[in-house]
């Protein structure tokens, strides 16, 4: 008696059983953790872990700003210069995330780097410029980002920067660059800093153009006050040739698309969110379900939901037993007990919004709770 | 101990109103300078404690393969135990009560932490963090005390199975992390309704404590024994797994038993307490209704700084590594308020806990009238309120409690 069994596909299913009844038997000898609480111990960069980086350099670029090298885990999926990742950050204990432009197109040592400046009340930014060390780990997420040049590349670009905005364009340039065939085509930077030494990569940029690879129009606030549009023909005088991309502050931003709307021309933009939460007295506190509740400055979330007919999860109601916590997606919450204000803006906070207390926090404006 | 109330001299009594408001402020801002300060230091603790625990288990449980081989046996048992405690006391115990929740790393967070323990988190943090931590000490309503199954209150009315819990107590201790569990799905209650009138609830939850127990039993006494096999050390693996589940269970047990069993230690009326009980009235109660375990920095972190009992009452959400720091600082205001902080070694904690099992396991005052002539006479007696019946039994209480009291008077 014989039964013919097509051996590969029979091979890869034993294979494929072996394996999960290898991980079953690993996890069962190691519950109530996870196989992958036990390989982060040894390996957290392996594939197959979450996705987090270990800081391999700080280079300061100017005083108030400097690049961060990172090695990512096995499980990067690489990225196109002018993209942007978010990670997240351990400041003072606390994981915040932001999100920063990579400053490198794929890099032969397989690392990622991102440019920060340090911006005033800048938690992440300062903590990232001036106090993380080579060895740090941090969270991450794959690249994002549609601010990526077209393939094949145009051969006439304007590229428009202003402060850190260079950081998503010299991911661009690097890369461009440093191919064994560099780009020949017709680049010009119209960048805009405050000082001429503030302008973040200024040598490097300065390098580009000296070789003339790019025609780099610098304009220093403090000498030539802020870029102005209606000097753009001047500064530019085929701008309507050029595929246009620029980055830079919201402000810069709304003109330079106004004038290209204007003229019916494509503008490509990349916009750092502005991370600007004010907290206020009471807000409108909404849930998954998309119910609505008003919550006034001086009531817990919890009785305010409890009081308009939302099942919520409780406890002690008097912030003890973390039995009524629940995440918040998106808003401002003041602790009741000593004014503590919590903020979760979209992006900014880790995959699962920001836990809060809602038996002590009262709604500091519009708040969305994942409930 | 007996309800403050009903003690003839009231420890608070010389405190106004004023005076319970004024030092919860006083608390309140312990409290604040600790969050205020609290940053990369401590988080740097827990993730250090994370990580030595997991190499020690591992490592344990590596060593514990050769354990046919007696040293690497008690090695290996040593090594698993420490990490078992630890696991169970500085870690579990302490991210479950949102103590590290401020980092938000959701790897190390009361809403996503399981334990090394036969209890469900999610069981736990209801009849500890909620219950426990909010009516502390409050007869009738904190089932901490005595876990519904031991007299550790005069006021709770002696009953003759009381005089077995001694032995309850031992039992308990060995295999404390089931009563833990059998205790928060308050199993005696719920099994004394039929089988179908019982809660939802209770259905689902017994369900995921069984869960819990069969893949806690699994990994210590089938697959790491099994993975021992082919070095000859299968018994030998269950073994060890059984005696480092014992050694964690009577530590624990024995730690817990010293955070609010200890003679001095005061218990509350729940009809004494008010409706709107404020912010320093709690305080208040947490002060008196703990009592700490003095002793060595190691010996704080094995009892996963439940030694620091009083400041973890008044501040259970604070990270635990701050609780040593706090300490001075809550002791001077038990002085200034001239309130007993009740701190005291192991040892004499663990003796005193144990004093009060066994002596109100016998009537109040039974104990203390009781010498060596008279014992004939009070054994006697003690029979008698055993096997007569309610009736001889009150007359018999009252009696020995008036004798108890005259006694007193007396010396």
């Amino acid at each position: 008696m014989s039964i013919a069994v097509p051996s590969g596909r029979a091979r890869s299913s034993r294979g494929f059983n072996l394996r999960q009844g290898l991980r079953r038997v690993v996890e069962a000898a190691v519950t109530p953790l996870e196989i992958d609480d036990v390989l982060d111990v040894f390996h957290p960069l392996r594939r197959g872990a979450e996705l987090r980086g270990r800081i391999v350099e700080v280079r300061p670029e100017t005083t108030e700003a400097a690049t961060i090298v990172i090695k990512p885990g096995r499980d990067w999926a690489g990225h196109q210069p002018g993209q942007y990742v978010r990670m997240g950050v351990d400041v003072d204990g606390v994981r915040l995330w932001r999100t920063y432009s990579l400053t490198h197109g794929p890099r032969p040592d397989g690392c990622i780097s991102i440019t920060v400046k340090a911006i005033p009340d800048g938690v992440v930014s300062h903590y990232l410029v001036h106090r993380s060390r080579p060895g740090q780990m941090i969270q991450l997420a794959q690249a994002q980002g549609e601010f990526v040049l077209p393939q094949p590349v145009p051969a006439k670009l304007l590229l428009v920067t202003a402060g850190s905005g260079i950081t998503p364009v010299i991911g661009m340039l690097r890369n461009l660059f440093s191919r064994s065939e560099p780009f020949r085509g017709d680049i010009v930077l119209l960048h805009s800093a405050m000082t001429r030494d503030a302008v973040i990569f200024g040598p490097e940029l300065r390098g580009y153009a000296a070789r003339g690879l790019i025609r780099l129009v610098e304009l220093h606030t403090d000498r030539h006050g802020l870029l102005d549009v209606a000097d753009l023909d001047e500064l530019v005088p085929d701008l309507a040739e050029r595929t246009a991309y620029a980055c830079g502050p919201a402000g810069l931003l709304d003109a330079l698309e106004e004038h290209y709307a204007s003229r019916e021309l494509l503008l490509n933009t990349e916009r750092f969110r502005p991370v600007t939460v004010e907290p206020g007295e009471g807000g409108t506190v909404s849930f998954a379900d998309g119910r609505t509740v008003d919550a006034d400055g001086a009531t817990p979330i919890l009785d305010a939901a409890e009081g308009a007919g939302v099942l919520m999860p409780s406890g002690c109601r008097m912030g003890i037993c973390m039995g009524c916590v629940l995440p918040m997606k998106e808003g401002a919450v003041r602790d009741l007990r000593n004014g503590a204000i919590t903020v979760a803006v979209p992006g900014e906070t880790g995959p699962g919004g920001v836990p809060i207390q809602t038996c002590i926090n009262a709604a500091a404006g519009p708040c969305h709770l994942d409930h | 101990m007996t309800a403050i109330t009903k003690k003839p001299e009231n420890p608070t009594a010389h405190l106004t109103p004023e005076d319970i408001e004024q030092l919860g402020i006083e608390l309140d801002a312990i409290r604040q300078d600790v969050l205020d300060d609290r940053g990369a230091r401590d988080a740097a603790y827990i993730r250090r404690i994370v990580d030595v625990q997991r190499r020690l288990e591992l490592a344990s449980r590596a060593v514990l393969l050769g354990s046919a081989l007696p040293p690497l046996w008690v090695l290996g048992t040593v090594g698993l135990s420490v990490a078992k405690i630890l696991e169970n006391m500085e870690i579990g115990h302490n991210v479950m009560h949102g103590q590290w929740d401020w980092m938000r790393d959701p790897k190390i967070h009361s809403t996503t932490w399981e334990w090394d323990n036969a209890s469900t988190a999610e069981g736990w943090k209801h009849s500890h963090n909620e219950i426990h931590h909010t009516y502390t000490n409050i007869v009738g309503k904190d089932n901490d005390l005595g876990y519904g199954i031991m007299r550790v209150d005069e006021d709770q009315r002696w009953h003759p199975m009381y005089l077995a819990q001694p032995l309850w107590n031992l039992i308990n201790a060995c295999f404390f992390e089931y009563g833990i569990a059998a205790y928060d799905l308050e199993l005696g209650k719920n099994l004394s309704v039929p089988k179908e009138k019982r809660s939802e609830t209770f259905k689902a939850n017994a369900k995921k404590t069984l869960k819990k127990i069969r893949k806690q039993a699994t990994k210590d006494y089938v697959v790491n024994p099994a993975l021992a096999i082919p070095f000859g050390g299968f018994l030998p693996t269950v073994a060890a797994n059984f005696t480092a589940n014992l050694v964690r269970n009577v530590w624990s047990h024995s730690v817990i038993m010293c955070g609010h069993f200890p003679e001095g230690v005061e218990t509350f009326e729940r009809s004494a307490i008010p409706d709107n009980e404020t912010r320093g009235e709690w305080y208040l109660r947490q002060m008196l209704g703990s009592a700490n375990i003095s002793g060595s920095k190691a010996m704080h972190l094995m009892t996963g700084n439940l030694s620091h009992q009083i400041e973890h009452h008044l501040f259970p959400d604070l990270p635990s590594n701050r609780y040593a720091e706090v300490a001075p600082r809550v002791q001077a205001l038990f002085e200034k308020y001239d309130l007993n902080y009740h701190a005291a070694p192991l040892r004499q904690q663990v003796y005193s806990a144990w004093h009060k099992v066994v002596r109100l396991s016998l009537p109040n005052g039974w104990l203390a009238t009781t010498n060596a002539k008279n014992l004939p006479s009070q054994a006697k007696l003690l029979w008698a309120m055993t096997t007569k019946g309610p009736k001889v039994r009150r007359a018999a209480a009252a009696r020995l409690q008036q004798q108890a009291r005259k006694q007193a008077a007396a010396a």
